[in-house]
């Protein structure tokens, strides 16, 4: 159990962006990936993003059966990614062979086709803010054990930090916080994020990015911010287009 | 009726609610309350770990926002942490005895008026949960019996955290937990989208989206993303 000090997700961060100073973030993706699988006992790992039907374009991913994984779902619309994102819920299958065929029969087959024997999917979300999935699998059989699963889960924390930066780019020019980790569990952030996302007609994403760029630019604390919009004495509008 | 009587009927409404339209926030809160009314405390919460092992609330009695700060700081120190690491309950401990081990805690939750803290363990086997929180402006103590029926109620929580499935293996207990934590977010995006369109505070928008639950017979967390994906607008939330 972790308590205090940095967190497990600030320190995977840190070390995607020592990893390969000046790279484009758009590497971010892949990297973390690779780093998952050194620090997991894993197989493989990928990252699909959203699209608005479900899961849409795999982003990143280790190796072939990566690819031919994320292929098999996109086309059948079946899997444990699908699920996860759906559901919002961590798909955890150790023994595929045994639970793949009933609950995913199309997917399954040539998951098992390909040697993969366990996949744990972990959906990349803030709640309602849903971003994408992070894939993991194994060509055995076996659970992840709990230090595991919170590793894994610490990676998908990381994963949805990267993703929400990379859809954010564009707006933040000198306002740029870096790369943070942005899955908060403060419920003051989250009902900020609400009352912004209306206030400025934005997505709960693009609300969350704006509430930590302004904490940032205005060097106060993101709680301190958050509680200032429900309590209305700062307020946000809408943002023009004219970031030019 | 008598307190004994009251007893059963809470216990029959929440193995009511294990059954029906299941929605782990809403039960969580349902038993936060009950505890208030059961244990003679004035607010009650319900702290879950999160996989980094950090104390998260995922319900309270009281939504107000300084009240759950105090359920929140305890991630750091207090009655919960200690109830959660040790898996031994925290309950009857005096003003000096309090401010003793946990300084900043017992200033923070004296400031709420609150004299009294106890805390009991979530466990089920050798899974630890997390910890059920009491606060009461009164420092009388609980008796045995007090301590026995929260227990209980501790006991009913993880239950049913747990309940949707059959297994108790750790990766139930993950994909359980991270669905409940994720749920929370969920509905505190909810409150503050409310709150903005509404022109209310976040706890008022809780209400409100609790009570349109309610009578039309949906889960918590799906009115929340509702809210969340626009399609049901404020106006609807507040026709009776």
């Amino acid at each position: 159990m972790t308590i205090g000090g940095a967190s497990r997700v600030t320190e995977i961060l840190a070390a995607l962006q020592r990893g390969a100073p000046g790279a484009p973030d758009t590497d971010l993706p892949d990297r973390l990936v690779t780093m998952c699988v050194a620090a997991v006992p894993v197989t493989g790992a990928g990252i699909i993003v959203m699209a608005n039907s479900g899961p849409g374009a795999m982003l990143a991913s280790t190796d072939g059966p990566a690819a031919v994984m994320e292929e098999l779902q996109f086309s059948f619309g079946e899997g444990p990614c699908v699920d996860a994102s759906t559901s919002g819920r961590p798909v955890l299958q150790p023994r595929l062979q045994r639970t793949g065929p009933a609950r995913w029969p199309a997917f399954a087959d040539g998951a098992l086709d390909c040697g993969v024997r366990a996949i744990f999917a972990f959906p990349l979300q803030v709640g309602g803010i849903r971003v994408g999935v992070l894939d993991l699998y194994r060509d055995v059989e076996g659970d992840l054990d709990p230090r595991e699963l919170a590793e894994s889960l610490a990676f998908a924390d990381a994963a949805t930090s990267v993703l929400l930066r990379l859809q954010a780019r564009t707006g933040l020019r000198d306002t740029d916080p870096g790369l943070v980790d942005m899955v908060d569990r403060r419920a003051e952030v989250h009902q900020a994020t609400g009352m912004v996302s209306v206030q400025t007609v934005l997505g709960l994403a693009e609300a969350l990015v704006l509430l930590r760029a302004h904490a940032f630019a205005a060097e106060r604390p993101l709680l301190d911010i958050a509680r200032a919009v429900i309590m209305r004495t700062l307020r946000f509008h809408p943002v023009s287009d004219d970031h030019g | 009726m008598t307190r004994q009587q009251r007893i059963s009927q809470v216990f029959v409404e929440l193995a009511d609610t294990l059954v029906a339209q299941f929605d782990v926030i809403d039960f969580l809160h349902t038993l936060a309350d009950r505890c208030v009314e059961l244990l003679q405390a004035d607010a009650a919460g319900l702290m879950l770990a999160d996989q980094r092992g950090h104390l998260r609330v995922v319900a309270s009695s009281a939504e107000s926002a300084r009240v759950v700060e105090v359920f929140e700081l305890q991630h750091e120190e207090g009655p919960c942490l200690d109830a959660f690491t040790t898996g031994q309950q925290v309950v009857n401990l005096h003003d000096d005895q309090m401010r003793d081990r946990w300084p900043a805690f017992s200033a923070a939750a004296m400031q709420m008026g609150f004299r009294s803290t106890h805390a009991l363990p979530m466990r089920l086997r050798d899974n630890l949960i997390g910890a059920l929180n009491l606060f009461a402006r009164e420092s009388t103590p609980l008796t045995a019996d007090d301590v026995a029926l929260g227990q209980a109620m501790a006991d009913v929580a993880t239950i049913g955290l747990l309940q949707e499935r059959a297994g108790r293996e750790t990766a139930v207990l993950v994909e359980q937990l991270q669905a409940a934590l994720n749920s929370r977010i969920v509905l505190e995006q909810a409150k503050g989208v409310l709150a903005e369109r509404s022109q209310i505070s976040p706890e008022e928008a809780f209400v409100t989206l609790r009570t349109y639950a309610r009578s039309h017979g949906l889960k918590l967390t799906v009115v929340a993303m509702m809210v969340l994906d626009n399609s049901l607008r404020p106006s609807e939330l507040e026709a009776r």
